[in-house]
């Protein structure tokens, strides 16, 4: 059956099932989980909630995703949230019309990425520690721009982005969407995809080869800061002001569980976008779910934990491969729904004996 | 006899490492261990010092028996080693580092006064007037290594085990290390000295012995051995054997392709001056240390050159990184293949297309259906053994390994091919299609340069062969003077000027 599928739908399957299942957990917990209601030229509902909620995770998973490929981590992104949302308020605040604001705080989002690029890249510091530096830094940073308040704005143009909707749809979802439709069509019809993972999992072969591994590094953590200053407009518009202190906090462990969840290895190289966007809406779902099921607000960080630790087992090798020996009998396994060890095994054996087989 | 290892044995799943080795170190002696890489000098040292468990056979240090069971208790027993990387820790001052383990106390506290006492004393000895309260990273590596021995003799006092401990240090600073070492043999220590720099064995050692292959070559004196008959052990020929050429590979009469004048890098290789010639093979042959994969990567720009140019048809090339060299036309199989070559977890697909995507650059992708296109030429055309282009390159054998990335870099149409060792670490039958590939390449108009351990692959393919020594050129073979003996005499000799031996 799974031969049929299209190969990249294949590749998500695990994660297309596993937010089925938490959704599946949000109807028992809340039977008008899947109601959606059409109210003032907008749809409202549980569904449409969680799309909407989930637009600042889905962004900065999109980074994520190209840095974690490229064997790096980016821990900076929730704190260039904060500096961005800043630096979009104090914009219109001093009286910028609302594309200005924006584009002067993507600019912002982008230099982030690009001095978190240098340090890895050029200074060649450690990814977690190169990024820790802004990460604390950044905080720090937004305060000075919105001088230690929270930094409210009346902005219409500005606050459209973050609440408004368009085609009955919230705008934030409408953003992620293109945003993650647009960076896929970047690095799967460029060449860049390829070249990321190439520099993610040999970067000497990959320099050595002639690739610019250096510039493709700086690159995706600049795509980082794009994306994470996008998602920093998108908070500081829902609450009409930027919070230097709580915009975007600990964001970056949801974005980095994201990927994860979504089937990247935080080892580098093979990576899948689809996947890390599915595994941001799998965890705005369960905070969603929690949300609604009525259980004491002190119990929700252990909630989510003890879920995500659940999907997390269910997909580590060990216990795919348990499964699969389960789900299927020996004779009728086939070569690609296997998991990597088993097969990897076999397929050597099979290779040489075809070697062995050749005059 | 100070320390002797006795038939000792020790093998790894599919490969017998070392086959009834006997050692013997006399006291107040230098001995060198020698052999080619895999010859099982790190495998003897650790059997002798306990971090491997031998087989069988029996070591004696002082004529009793011993088992060390780990390198400490090796240490505590009077063995100590010193390793190429100084393992000591570069964060620690100097005296912490002597002192570790076993620092000076008073009242239960560590008295770092008496501890810099202690470590002024010992050093005092090896003629070192240092701040000992500084942090050893503070300090050159050759002076980090005099520290990592006077630790070692402090501890150990017996045998001193010298891994390669002038790899990377300077003329000066190996004289320094050099008549430390001498003093210390003066005292009584046995010390063994493994280095792959065949003067400084000559110039320090007394005796030595040869391995090839996890079996004892020989054990002799050092004043009965002459340069020639070690790098014959080393080799493992004869001197009789003598391999000539049975092709008839004239000297190329095509024009000079490319020019390399002057060209080096101090602390990499010394400069030297290279004409390769369209349709030409050229060989490089040298001991392991000589300078053969510097010299690739200094050609190729993956390390920078800092004396010297290069031309094509006269014109200056810019080789300033590997990406520059590739847009001249320049392509490079590396030795390592698994560190340098293969990015194992993309499909033998991408592995081909790689170079050739990366000079196009990121925005001009070719398509799946180029890519298959290409990748299945060159399967069909190198016989690559793969299923097919889909599958992971680091699923395949070693020999399919090599030929993906010769694929790679056939796929960007070069004009000059660097392969290091292309035929290491393969089957016997990969190994033939390889040099066939390479010589049908050659006569399609490539001039390439070819580095190799396998002196009759070279004499049989090369048209002209460089020979590397100490990291410098030190003969140029052509035509009928290009044998293995030759090669070898070229290897041993000891006089740097005599620059053609036909």
């Amino acid at each position: 059956m799974m031969n049929r599928l299209h190969p990249a739908l294949r590749r998500i399957l695990p994660q297309l099932i596993t937010l089925v299942v938490v959704l599946g957990c949000n109807v028992l917990v809340f039977p008008d989980f899947f109601k959606i209601e059409m109210a003032n030229g907008r749809l409202y509902g549980s569904i449409i909630d969680i799309l909407n909620r989930g637009a600042p995770v889905a962004l900065l998973a999109i980074g994520m995703t190209l840095v974690i490929a490229t064997k790096g981590i980016d821990l900076s992104v929730g704190a260039v949230m904060a500096i961005c949302g800043a630096v979009a308020a104090a914009a219109v605040a001093g009286g910028s019309d609302v594309a200005t604001a924006v584009v002067l705080a993507l600019c912002a989002g982008i230099a982030c990425g690009l001095w978190n690029g240098f340090l890895v890249a050029v200074l060649n510091i450690q990814p977690i520690v190169a990024t820790l530096i802004l990460m604390v830094a950044g905080r720090g940073v937004a305060q000075l721009i919105t001088e230690g308040v929270i930094l409210t704005f009346t902005n219409e143009g500005l606050i459209f982005l973050g609440s408004g909707s368009l085609m009955a749809l919230p705008m934030p979802f409408l953003i992620w969407l293109g945003f993650g439709v647009l960076t896929a069509i970047l690095v799967r019809k460029t060449a860049l995809g390829l070249l990321i993972e190439a520099v993610g999992i040999n970067l000497r072969a990959s320099t050595l080869s002639g690739v610019r591994g250096n510039v493709l590094i700086v690159a995706v953590y600049a795509i980082s800061g794009l994306c994470a200053a996008t998602a920093g407009i998108i908070v500081a518009a829902d609450i009409k002001g930027a919070d230097a202190n709580n915009a975007g906090l600990w964001l970056e462990l949801d974005a980095i569980l994201a990927v994860v969840i979504g089937g990247t290895s935080l080892l580098g190289g093979r990576f899948t976008l689809a996947g890390s966007l599915i595994g941001a809406m799998i965890i705005q779902s369960i905070n969603t779910g929690i949300l609604l099921s009525g259980f004491p607000p002190e119990f929700n960080l252990i909630i989510k934990a003890f879920i995500i630790l659940v999907i997390l087992i269910i997909q580590s090798p060990i216990v795919q491969s348990v499964l699969f020996a389960m789900r299927m009998p020996p004779d009728l396994s086939n070569d690609d729904a296997e998991p990597v060890e088993g097969g990897s095994a076999r397929d050597r054996d099979a290779s040489v004996q075809k070697e062995g087989m050749a005059p | 006899m100070l320390l002797q290892g006795k038939n000792i044995t020790k093998s790894f799943p599919g490969a017998l490492a070392l086959d009834a080795v006997d050692f013997n170190l006399l006291p107040g002696e230098v001995h060198a261990l020698l052999g080619e890489n895999g010859a099982g000098k790190s495998t003897l040292v650790k059997c002798l010092t306990g971090a491997y468990r031998r087989d069988s056979g029996a070591i004696f240090l002082d004529n009793q028996p011993i088992n060390p069971r780990s390198t400490l208790e090796a240490q505590d027993l009077g063995i100590g080693t010193v390793y190429q990387e100084v393992n000591l820790l570069p964060n620690l001052t100097v005296a912490e580092n002597l002192f570790l383990g076993r620092q000076p106390r008073r009242l239960g506290l560590v008295s770092t006064r008496r501890m810099n006492a202690g470590a002024r004393e010992i050093l005092s000895g090896y003629g070192l007037k240092i701040d000992v309260s500084r942090e050893l990273s503070s300090y050159s590596i050759a002076i980090q290594q005099i520290i990592a021995i006077a630790r070692a003799v402090d501890l150990s006092g017996k045998v001193l085990i010298l891994d390669e401990p002038t790899a990377s240090l300077d003329a000066t600073e190996v004289q320094m290390l050099f008549s430390i070492i001498r003093r210390l043999r003066d005292d009584g220590l046995g010390i063994i000295f493994i280095s792959h720099f065949l003067d400084q064995v000559f110039e320090i050692c007394d005796a030595l012995t040869v391995l090839r292959n996890g079996r004892l070559v020989g054990t002799s004196k050092l004043a009965d051995t002459s340069r020639l008959k070690l790098v014959n052990m080393m080799l493992g020929r004869s001197l009789e054997e003598e391999i000539h050429k049975e092709k008839d590979r004239t000297a190329s009469v095509d024009p000079v392709q490319l020019q390399f004048k002057n060209f080096g890098r101090s602390g990499h290789i010394k400069a030297f001056d290279l004409d390769i010639r369209k349709r030409e093979i050229v060989g490089v042959a040298g001991l392991l240390g000589s300078g053969r994969t510097e010299m690739a990567e200094l050609l190729f720009g993956a390390v920078g050159h800092d004396s010297g140019e290069a031309l094509a048809e006269g014109k200056p090339l810019r080789l300033t990184s590997p990406r520059a060299a590739v847009a001249q036309g320049f392509a490079f199989c590396p030795e390592d293949r698994k560190r340098d070559g293969i990015v194992a977890d993309l499909s033998v697909r991408e592995n081909i297309i790689l170079a050739l995507q990366g000079q196009r650059g990121w925005l001009r992708a070719l398509s799946k259906s180029e890519q298959t296109a290409i990748a299945d030429g060159y399967i069909a055309r190198l016989d690559i053994r793969t299923p097919d282009c889909e599958k992971p390159v680091g699923q395949l054998s070693g020999g399919n390994q090599q030929k993906v990335i010769l694929a790679r870099w056939l796929a960007t149409n070069p004009r000059f091919l660097i392969l290091d060792e292309p035929t290491r670490g393969i089957d016997v039958g990969a190994h033939a299609e390889i040099i066939r590939f390479i010589e049908a390449l050659c006569d399609e108009g490539m001039s390439l340069l070819v580095i190799s351990s396998e002196l009759e692959e070279l004499v049989d393919y090369s048209q002209r062969v460089i020979v590397l020594r100490d990291r410098a050129h030190v003969a140029e073979l052509t035509g009928d003077a290009i044998t293995t003996s030759n090669i070898i005499r070229a290897i041993a000799s000891d006089d740097h000027e005599d620059k053609v031996l036909a």
